[in-house]
C-alpha cells in the first residue's frame, strides 16, 4: 500500500520536473527542474531493482551533467537574461505532435502482450561487472574510446581562442 | 501498480513526449539539450523496466543503461562546448542564429 503511494508520488515528481524543465522561460530554472526530474528517475531506478544505476544517475546526471549545464548558463552571460518570445502557433503545433506521440504510445503499450519472466534474478554489482568484462567487453571499450574523443573534442572546440575568424 | 510493467511504460512515454515537445518548442540551445536529456532518461527507464519484467537475465538492461549514461555524458560535453563557442562568437544561443552551415 505505502509502496504504491510512494510510487505514484515519485512518478508525479518526475513528470512535474519534466514539464517545468521544458515549459519555464528562464533557462536557469529549466536546469534546476531537470535536477528534480532526474532525481525522480533515480528513485524509479530503485523501484526497478537497479540500485547501482540509481546511484550512478545521481552522481553522473545530477552531479556532473546538470552542474555542467548550469556552468554553461552562468558562463555565457546573455543567455539567461534574454527570454525567447513564445509563438502560440509553434506551441500548438509541438503540443499536437507530442500529444499524438503520447497517445499512440499509450495505445500501443495497452494493446501489446509483453512476455513475462520471473522477477527474481541476480541484480548485483558483481554480475554487472562480470557482464561488462565478458559478454559486452567490445561496447565497453568503444564507449571508453568515445568518452576520450569527446573530452579531447570539447577541449579543442572551447579552448582555442585564436580560431580563424572566417 | 509498482509491480506492473505498464505503469513504468506510461511514465517513460510521458517523459519521452514531454522531451519531444521541448525539442520542438524551444529555440534556446541549452533548453533543447535539457529536453534531449529527458528523452534519453525515458529510454533508460524503458530498458530497466523491460529488464525487470521481461528478461530472464537481469544484467543486460543495466549494462545498456550504463552505456546510455556514458554516451549522454559525452554528448553533453561536446554540445556544451559548442554552445559556449557559439555564444562567444555570435553573442546569442538562439538556434535560428546558428545557420552558417545552411544545411
Amino acid at each position: 500500500m505505502i509502496t504504491e503511494i510512494v510510487f505514484l508520488f515519485i512518478a508525479g515528481i518526475t513528470l512535474l520536473g519534466a514539464v517545468l524543465a521544458v515549459s519555464l522561460k528562464n533557462v536557469f530554472y529549466n536546469a534546476l527542474s531537470l535536477i528534480l526530474c532526474l532525481f525522480g528517475v533515480a528513485c524509479l531506478f530503485i523501484y526497478l531493482g537497479a540500485e547501482f544505476l540509481a546511484i550512478m544517475e545521481v552522481i553522473i546526471y545530477i552531479g556532473a551533467i546538470s552542474i555542467a549545464i548550469i556552468f554553461a548558463i552562468m558562463l555565457s552571460r546573455p543567455m539567461f537574461q534574454k527570454y525567447e518570445k513564445r509563438d502560440l502557433i509553434k506551441i500548438a503545433r509541438s503540443l499536437f505532435i507530442a500529444a499524438f506521440l503520447f497517445l499512440g504510445l499509450l495505445k500501443t503499450l495497452h494493446s501489446t502482450r509483453w512476455p513475462a519472466a520471473s522477477l527474481e534474478g541476480d541484480y548485483s554489482l558483481r554480475a554487472i561487472g562480470k557482464a561488462l568484462l565478458t559478454t559486452s567487453v567490445l561496447p565497453f571499450e568503444a564507449v571508453s574510446l568515445v568518452l576520450l574523443i569527446a573530452i579531447i573534442g570539447a577541449l579543442l572546440i572551447s579552448g582555442s581562442k585564436e580560431r580563424p575568424s572566417q | 501498480m509498482s509491480q506492473s510493467l505498464q505503469s513504468y511504460l506510461v511514465v517513460s512515454s510521458a517523459l519521452f513526449s514531454i522531451g519531444i515537445f521541448g525539442l520542438l518548442m524551444r529555440r534556446n540551445l541549452v533548453a533543447i539539450l535539457i529536453s534531449l536529456e529527458l528523452v534519453l532518461n525515458s529510454a533508460s527507464i524503458n530498458f530497466l523496466a523491460f529488464n525487470k519484467f521481461c528478461m530472464p537475465n537481469k544484467v543486460t538492461g543495466q549494462v545498456f543503461v550504463i552505456f546510455i549514461i556514458a554516451l549522454a555524458a559525452a554528448e553533453v560535453c561536446i554540445a556544451l562546448s559548442l554552445i559556449l563557442w557559439l555564444s562567444r562568437r555570435k553573442n546569442s544561443i538562439n538556434i535560428e542564429d546558428a545557420k552558417e552551415l545552411k544545411g
